[in-house]
């Protein structure tokens, strides 16, 4: 139904909460740090479900909650998994970006992942994986996964390859 | 005769109180930034840290000349060192320990949610925070003797950032039953607030809407999470989005015109066309329903003798009812809605009772934004 778009696109529906959260266990399994995750998609279309299945897929132990009060939120992972930094600029407008402080985060020790990262306007990160979520129905969500720039594309084939097991990989992972 | 400064910065409130023996206020100082915070629908993190910097001299100074303390009167001094906000954290211990070295008094790191409980051991002795600049308050009455808690006890904890369920045996004695998986409370209050179009904070004017709508009106979903003492309002939040999107839907707003009115700060009051009071009062009902009913599992699995409300949603008039009746005949104990906000008078009381256990902190004392419950401050 959702066919693949290009190699720097892949599309899918989810079909519950707790797909999406697997789905976001999934890519998080491929995360080595260093990685920028922008999740955009309006209220209630599953953005902290699918951080929430990235926490867990990195090993964090305590619940994931919506940073949505604190702007951001970091955890502790596994040992030697990335950390896991969770934003959320529901609050924001572009101009209060500046102050927040969110590129002391961008480096290989951490993984990003940011929650109405719409919001950014100009200081959008170049590089990162993008998740648009939509609403289809009641139940169903839509992701669609863009990728910019040369590591991310490939963190996108991995996953397609981990989701779909095509090209050479094969298989489940 | 024991008397604690507590000082308190861990989000958008300065607050500086004196409290003596744990449980009675000698003074309580808070200047609060919610007019600097209301153009973002939230509290941003820079400019609170700013305005704590201003503001924290001036409030422990006024809290102490309230409580006609000197220095040297002062047993000890406790401070918030989380969780919270760290540039706004950053302030508060930083000053604490600045004071606590300056005139050789003993420090104590409190946390923020284990002292947001303490609000119910608190004698007030005059009705509210005194604000800053404000005139200073008359000699206080003899305060009537309120209950003091009896353990075990379960705590309802719910604020802007945390929904939390605990089992307390003794002071410093918890377990931690349950919490939200994803929104807040107080967060829920908040965006739904934003989406109708009613402003910041949530709380207040949810349920300033809510008073002239039905809770019958519309049958909004309720998480039980069964089995757990867990909540989660996320789902709630969705559907009353989709219950918002349908109205909008129905008058024909074309769709770019309802993203910005949704996403946009300065949302426009939406009363004409959507039947914001019966929402805002089902919606409401919805949240309490909830955290009632897991309060009350709570008190039974655990033969709780009390439970004990605290936090910022604890002000809400109907939680506050519907908990007092449901629960009956355990005792629920609702602090006065002035010392359910963030105060420092709540960290003066737990400061009291980590001191008088000898807990101190070093000069050594970090903020921790992430403190969970159950950590000892820095020894």
């Amino acid at each position: 139904m959702s066919p693949v778009l290009d190699e720097r696109m892949l599309d899918f529906i989810s079909h519950s909460d707790t797909q999406t959260r697997r789905l976001g266990a999934r890519l998080a399994a491929l995360l080595r740090g260093g990685e920028v995750i922008c999740l955009e998609g309006e209220l209630g279309t599953g953005k902290t479900c699918f951080a929430q299945g990235i926490g867990k897929g990195l090993g964090v132990e305590e619940p994931v909650v919506s940073p949505s009060f604190t702007l951001i939120r970091e955890y502790a992972t596994a040992p030697a998994r990335p950390k896991f930094i969770h934003v959320d600029l529901y609050r924001l407008g572009e101009d209060d970006l500046p102050t927040l402080g969110l590129e002391d985060y961008m480096n290989p020790s951490c993984v990003v992942v940011i929650e109405w990262a719409d919001r950014m306007g100009a200081s959008t990160p170049e590089k990162r994986l993008e998740v648009r979520l939509r609403f289809v129905d009641d139940t169903k969500r839509g992701l669609t996964f863009v990728a910019y720039g040369e590591e991310h594309r490939r963190l996108l084939e991995a996953f397609r390859q981990s989701m779909f097991g095509a090209g050479e990989m094969g298989g489940k992972r | 005769m024991t008397l604690v400064l507590g000082i308190e910065t861990s989000c958008d409130e300065t607050g500086a109180a004196v409290v003596e023996n744990g449980r009675r206020i000698l003074s309580n100082v808070v200047a609060s930034q919610i007019d600097l915070h209301k153009q973002y629908g939230g509290v941003f993190p820079e400019i609170a840290s700013r305005q704590h910097i201003l503001t924290i001299v001036p409030v422990i100074q006024q809290a102490m000349r309230d409580a006609n303390v000197d220095w040297r009167h002062l047993d000890a001094i406790a401070v918030t060192y989380g969780p919270g906000l760290a540039g706004s954290l950053l302030v508060g211990v930083n000053v604490a320990k600045a004071l606590a070295f300056a005139h050789d008094i003993p420090l104590v790191g409190v946390n923020h949610i284990e002292a947001h409980v303490y609000a119910n051991w608190l004698v007030p002795t005059r009705p509210a925070p005194t604000d800053l600049g404000s005139a200073p308050p008359q000699p206080a009455e003899p305060p009537a003797p309120a209950p003091e808690p009896q353990f075990p006890l379960v705590a309802l904890i719910v604020s802007g950032g945390h929904t939390e369920l605990l089992l307390m045996t003794d002071h410093g004695q918890f377990k931690r039953l349950g919490a939200t998986i994803d929104d807040a409370a107080g967060e829920a209050f908040d965006k739904v607030a934003r989406l109708l179009g009613l402003g910041f904070p949530g709380g207040p004017a949810i349920q300033q809407a809510a008073s002239r709508g039905s809770a019958e009106a519309f049958q909004f979903p309720r998480a039980w999470l069964k089995g757990t003492y867990d909540s989660s309002f996320s789902g709630l939040k969705t559907a009353v989005l989709r219950t918002v999107r349908k109205y909008e839907a129905k008058i024909g707003a074309p769709a770019a015109d309802r993203k910005t009115k949704l996403v946009s700060s300065q949302t426009p009051p939406l009363m004409h066309t959507v039947p914001v009071p019966h929402i805002a009062a089902s919606f409401q009902a919805a949240v309490v329903d909830v955290l009632v009913e897991k309060t009350r599992q709570a008190a039974e699995a655990t033969k709780a003798k009390q439970v004990l409300l605290a936090g910022g949603v604890a002000a809400n008039a109907l939680l506050r009812k519907e908990m007092t009746a449901r629960l009956a005949p355990v005792l629920v104990l609702v602090p006065p809605p002035a010392l359910c906000t963030d105060n420092a008078a709540p960290i003066a009381s737990l400061g009291y009772f980590r001191f008088m256990r000898g807990e101190r902190a070093g000069r050594d004392l970090d903020v921790n934004p992430t403190l969970r419950l159950g950590v000892a401050p820095a020894p």
